[in-house]
């Protein structure tokens, strides 16, 4: 079974600027991460999908069946369409109790099968024993793995899961996909995983599609995607925490690297080759766990970018502490409690930053 | 007696009518997204800020042997509409049409907007979402609307006066008998009208609110929406 979609839809909000979905995929049996900003047009894409919307340039297909098609003018609702959906907030029925909630989509099935079918979900999702509970009543965690039994019971031909384990603690997230993928390993059906985060994306470990103001920025596994975001607003979601413009000042393309001065200062940093010529502006989006910090001119490294600074401020966040560093422009460089008393660093000491240079990502302003 | 009788009759009647058609018409006035729905509900409120006089002398007209409504009437039962129980009955559904329509508006739309949808890609149509998912959570609105008129169409007086006139036994309602006491100047029948009719009014409008108050409303009260 294989999902493609092309879809072209335009939104006018009031007051706001149009929004534009503008997409053209395919994606196989098992899990497909659909990534991007909030507002990047995610949830309106499952919306198409699902033909909840129905947009006006469109064409939909589920293995060879022709769910949309603008041209042809058909359009299955979203009624016959077989495709699990999972929204934001669980939308369990409250007055139901979570057996009836379950059984829902199988309203033709005979008592017995309907009983056999649910209960064998419930189990499956670890919620069996509340069967018989208000579905109003139950907490958070549960009512997501009782909506994700009512989206599953009626064996979709696809699956749209829309930031399903959002507030979900941890644990309770890891625990939930488990079971996701242990259904999805005998349920060879094409799952379409909505996420902005970075954990759940590292924990499904699935090919990415990165979406960003309604259009496909990137695709491809994880560490591509992610670590190399191609839009600045892509980076943000990623967890890149550092933005700085930089005019390229030399190209040496037999070492695929360019020299770049920072906007404002004379802060040279070596940078990854990318789509410049001299005298360009550029966004380099650069992770503060990727840059180190130390006490002395540090000798001896393969990183090429040493910046002399000072430390400006130290915020202690948990486990990480964030300092700003100002070389030419502030910088953000996140360093253990540990480290920090080490090196005996404290607002106003001198410190050099370390960079590689492939530490340094371009991207889209 | 017998007045307050014809009175509860009539007011069961027509809330009965009332839910059979305005369960319908308030479903498609809360899902349609038809530019022009603001005409039908402004039609359906009409009732609310027109005197009951015009509203009974527009009811008349169409019902007398020469209106639209009292032709086909006389043509099927050979009598016209008008100063008949059946005659009341409608009139006092249309009059009465904004208290049920609007709270069953009210309660339909604010059905969380995503269970529609839930029930939808669960493959439900239209029919099976409304019986299973809009109904049973709209039970405090549906209350509200049989309880609402209900008891505006117990108290009604104008409209009842201009199609109805004052039968007994036939269009003579506990207000019109009210009244007519007044004008023979016997209050201790009236007092005692009046009475009933207050204690029936306050009985009712109680209902509703112990209805819908949560503490007492015999649905579950929904968590974390």
């Amino acid at each position: 079974m294989e999902l493609a979609a092309r879809i072209r839809f335009a939104r006018r909000n009031p007051g706001r600027e149009e929004f534009h979905l503008d997409v053209d995929f395919h994606i196989g049996p098992g899990i497909t991460i659909l990534f991007g900003p909030s507002g990047a047009g995610k949830s309106t894409l499952l919306d198409c999908i699902a033909g909840l919307l129905r947009p006006a340039d469109a064409r939909i297909m589920l293995g060879d069946k022709v769910l949309h098609d603008c041209v042809a003018k058909s359009f299955v609702p979203p009624q016959q369409r077989h495709i699990a959906y999972l929204f934001q907030s669980p939308a369990l029925f409250p007055h139901m109790t979570v057996e009836e909630n379950a059984g829902f989509g199988l309203p033709h099935a005979s008592d017995s099968d309907r009983k056999r079918a649910v209960r064998h979900l419930l189990e499956m999702f670890r919620v069996a024993h509340l069967a018989h509970s208000k579905a109003g009543r139950i907490s958070g965690g549960e009512a997501q793995r009782v909506a994700l039994a009512r989206a599953l019971a009626p064996a979709p031909r696809a699956v749209l899961l829309d930031e399903p384990l959002k507030g979900l603690d941890a644990e309770l997230k890891s625990s939930i996909v488990d079971d996701l993928l242990a259904w999805n390993g005998v349920n060879r059906v094409p799952i379409l995983y909505v996420t902005h985060q970075r954990d759940e994306v590292d924990a499904l470990g699935a090919r990415v599609i990165a979406l960003d103001r309604g259009r496909i920025v990137s695709e491809g596994l994880p560490q591509n995607v992610l670590d190399a975001p191609r839009t600045k607003r892509l980076a943000r979601a990623a967890g890149f925490e550092n933005y700085l413009t930089a005019i390229v000042q030399e190209l040496r393309e037999a070492d695929g690297v360019m020299r770049a001065r920072l906007a404002e200062s004379q802060t040279e940093l070596e940078l990854p080759l990318g789509y410049a010529t001299v005298g360009t502006r550029v966004q380099v989006a650069i992770r503060a766990g990727d840059i180190l910090l130390a006490t002395q001119r540090p000798v001896g490294l393969s990183a090429r970018n040493i910046l002399e600074g000072t430390i400006e401020s130290i915020e202690v966040r948990g486990a990480t502490a964030v300092c700003r560093v100002n070389a030419g422009a502030v910088f953000l460089v996140h360093v253990t409690p540990g480290a920090l008393r080490a090196l005996e660093i404290e607002s106003g000491k001198r410190v050099w930053l370390v960079i590689k240079t492939h530490s340094c990502q371009l991207v889209d302003s | 007696m017998e007045a307050l009788w014809l009175s509860l009759r009539l007011a069961l009647c027509v809330a009965t009518i009332l839910l059979l058609l305005g369960m319908p018409l308030a479903y498609w006035l809360s899902q349609a997204r038809w530019r022009g729905k603001f005409l039908i509900e402004s039609v359906v409120a009409l009732p609310l800020v027109l005197p009951p006089t015009v509203l009974g002398f527009y009811v008349l007209m169409a019902m007398g042997a020469n209106g639209p409504l009292g032709k086909i009437w006389v043509a099927w039962f050979g009598h016209t509409l008008a100063f008949t129980f059946t005659g009341l009955i409608i009139a006092s559904a249309l009059y009465s049409l904004p208290f049920a329509v609007q709270p069953l508006v009210a309660a339909f739309e604010s059905v969380d907007k995503r269970l529609l949808d839930a029930a939808a890609v669960l493959g439900a149509g239209r029919l099976r979402t409304f019986c299973k998912i809009i109904l049973p959570l709209s039970i405090p609105g549906v209350v509200t609307a049989a309880v609402l008129s209900f008891a505006h169409t117990l108290g009604e007086f104008g409209v009842v006066l201009m199609v109805g006139g004052n039968i007994p036994g036939v269009t003579r309602t506990v207000s019109i008998d009210i009244y007519d006491r007044v004008q023979s100047l016997d209050y201790s029948a009236a007092n005692r009208m009046a009475i009933a009719l207050l204690l029936i009014s306050f009985a009712v409008l109680s209902t509703i609110h112990a209805v819908n108050r949560r503490a007492w409303s015999p649905w579950p009260v929904k968590h974390g929406e």
